[in-house]
């Protein structure tokens, strides 16, 4: 915790800021002193002849002594300012235990597998022969998922925004930003059932030989379930564009869409890609939808019709099996969560940078 | 003189004006795709599980017998995850909140705490699963039990609801504090008194957005291990549980057409769970907002 100072920082009553500031050498004070503790609605406390006498000669001091002092110090109100700290440090005790169990866990992995291995081979046989920690197959099969989910929920994504911030009259827009919250509050174990009882079926009949667990299904899945989220972040940033910019365009008589394409949505970049990668995040973090539908064969591949794991599959995967704690296999899962945590880290670093970093101000 | 025009100006108005139409209705129909996804998803839903929602369905146990299967122990474990983690997410995010809001300065702890809390919203569940396995499974040995599962959801939505009281909080107009604190009122004063008031609305409609991910969330509950055959309910904080989203993903994992079935009628009921919350949350904005004092 902060000593007092930063802790009451813009304290309207604070000892500095009050007119009926006493000098600490002063007596006043001591004759008036409330019992600690306890409240009051009181205005200033019975002056002491002292007291009158010295609001005589300072004209400040004829509001009385400064009881704020007693108050705000009371041991009441500090003990709630340092639970109330407490609570935010607890927020931070959240990180470091994260942070702490991974890299712990991963530390006794890596005294098995050497890092090099894990950064280099390219197949990963953990629940085969235990020969290959190669994170690639994993990480490819993460990365083909976000592609996938990407190329769905990146431009609808966008075209909703732009429909939303710029044509859907009010009433329109009224149903339409619940339901797309709707779709956004859908729990992803009721995307993954969708993407395996419906989605899968139907691609297969546009696609032969399509297999029961596949990337295509579970990526488009995910897109959707990523699409809100774009969609949402995407109209914030546009509608923090100043209308000068819009009506400028006009002006000069440009359409509709050439003021969207050339004036508000290159103004309004740096949030829309922002948007983009925070929803590029959330699909490398998805877990239930990969797992009920992309199946568990740890592949590198970039074919969306095969079968994949993702590194969050893999997590699912272990923690559901009966691998003994403290052999290799267990221990894996820490060094891919310690991965998923650093890639979607990054991501949401990069893009709260770009935010910070090419906000345009208007 | 006569007004010129260069024979190189050539506007094409009317050839923009019909790509700017045409893109209008491009937008309006990608915008669509995610309603009607929506609506095809629900519809499908209630064909698959309609059938299956009968009165048993709510009062018998998990079964290997499709047709005597119900989901009781799941719904009512929900329901205790629910109640739990609100007790135990909500007093910490709005503290944390309220600290930021009220008492932090703007100084290096106070930075710190923010953007610790704007990268914890991102982690994914299944990292926090991994956390609550660790630390609340094993290390507090709380093994599989209702507490864990309720700890580990808990850290996972104080994010949600802490950046949720932050603009709760901050959307109290500035002169409410100000004159609170001039009649002399204390600092917890004000807050007890005036800004937790006035900001209750934003508050819980954040906490029950919160709220309503902990109880579809899944993939925390199957790394700490959660069970799913379990033909009890649970009577005490650290007996095993199992909830929906659980059953459902046992349910859907299963060959047979009839679990199938069983997973599309536990969706739909915690669809209907969710969607009253969801819809309590919009009712309470739209109030918030219609009796905000300005």
């Amino acid at each position: 915790m902060t000593p007092d100072e930063p802790l009451l920082p813009n304290d309207p009553l604070g000892p500095d800021d009050g007119p009926a500031h006493l000098e600490p050498g002063e007596s006043l004070l001591d004759g008036d002193r409330l019992p600690e503790g306890r409240e009051t609605s009181r205005g200033p406390g019975p002056l002491s002849a002292a007291g009158r006498a010295s609001a005589l000669v300072s004209p400040p001091s004829m509001y009385g002594p400064d009881l704020s002092q007693n108050i705000f110090r009371s041991p009441k109100e500090r003990a709630i300012g340092y639970l109330l700290g407490a609570c935010a440090i607890a927020t931070i005790f959240t990180t470091v235990g994260i942070a702490a169990v991974l890299v712990w866990e991963s530390v006794k992995f890596f005294a098995e597998v050497s890092p090099w291995q894990f950064l280099t081979d390219t197949a990963w046989t953990a629940q085969i022969d235990g020969e290959h920690w190669g994170i690639w197959p994993l990480l490819s099969g993460t990365l083909l998922i976000t592609a996938i989910a990407g190329v769905v929920a990146l431009p609808l994504g966008l075209a909703a925004a732009v429909y939303m911030a710029q044509y859907a009259p009010d009433r329109v827009r009224k149903w339409l930003k619940p339901s797309l919250e709707l779709l956004a509050g859908v729990p992803t174990i009721v995307f993954g059932f969708f993407a395996l009882t419906t989605v899968t079926p139907l691609l297969q009949t546009i696609i032969p030989g399509l297999q029961v667990y596949n990337a295509l299904s579970a990526g488009l899945v995910v897109g959707l379930m990523v699409l809100p989220m774009v969609a949402s972040l995407s109209e914030d940033a546009l509608r923090a564009v100043p209308r000068a910019l819009s009506e400028g365009a006009y002006a000069l008589g440009a359409t509709k869409i050439e003021v969207i394409g050339r004036v508000l949505v290159p103004a309004a970049l740096s949030g829309i890609m922002a948007s983009f990668i925070l929803a590029l995040s959330r699909a490398v973090g998805e877990t239930m939808i990969v797992v009920v539908a992309a199946g568990s064969q740890p592949k590198l591949t970039l074919d969306p019709t095969s079968s994949v794991q993702t590194m969050t599959a893999y997590i699912a995967q272990v923690t559901q099996g009966d691998a003994p704690q403290g052999t290799p296999e267990f221990q894996s899962l820490f060094a891919v969560g310690l991965a998923l945590f650093l890639l979607t880290l990054g991501l949401n670093v990069l893009a709260n940078t770009i935010i910070r970093k090419y906000k345009e101000a208007y | 003189m006569e007004p010129t025009s260069s024979p190189a100006f050539n506007p094409r108005i009317e050839a923009r004006q019909r790509a700017s139409a045409l893109w209008a209705t491009l937008l309006l129909l990608a915008t669509l795709v995610g309603i009607v996804v929506l609506v095809f998803l629900l519809v499908d839903l209630v064909i698959k599980g309609g059938g299956r929602l009968t009165g048993h369905f709510f009062t018998n146990y998990m079964s290997f017998d499709p047709d005597r299967a119900g989901i009781k122990s799941a719904l009512v474990g929900s329901l205790w995850l629910m109640l739990l983690t609100t007790l135990i997410a909500v007093p910490v995010g709005v503290g944390a909140a309220v600290w930021l809001e009220e008492y932090a300065s703007r100084g290096r702890l106070m930075r710190l705490v923010q953007l610790n809390i704007a990268n914890l919203a991102g982690v994914p569940s299944v990292i926090y699963g991994i956390l609550g396995l660790t630390f609340f499974v094993r290390f507090l040995a709380l093994d599989r039990s209702l507490l864990a599962g309720a700890l580990t959801m808990a850290l996972l939505i104080l994010p949600v609801i802490v950046i949720a009281t932050q603009e709760a909080l901050r959307s109290v107009p500035k002169g409410l504090r100000e004159s609170a604190y001039a009649l002399g009122a204390t600092r917890w004063q004000v807050i007890r008194s005036h800004l937790l008031p006035v900001a209750a609305p934003g508050i819980l409609t954040g906490v029950i957005l919160a709220v309503s991910r902990a109880v579809g969330e899944t993939a925390p509950l199957i790394v700490i291990g959660g069970f799913v055959f379990i033909a009890f309910t649970p009577g005490s904080l650290l007996d095993p549980f199992t909830a929906l989203p659980l059953q459902i993903f046992n349910w859907t994992g299963m060959p047979q057409a009839s679990f199938r079935e069983l997973a599309a009628a536990a969706i739909l009921v915690l669809m209907v769970l969710l969607l009253a919350m969801n819809g309590a949350a919009i009712v309470l904005r739209n109030r918030f907002e219609r009796n905000r004092p300005r």
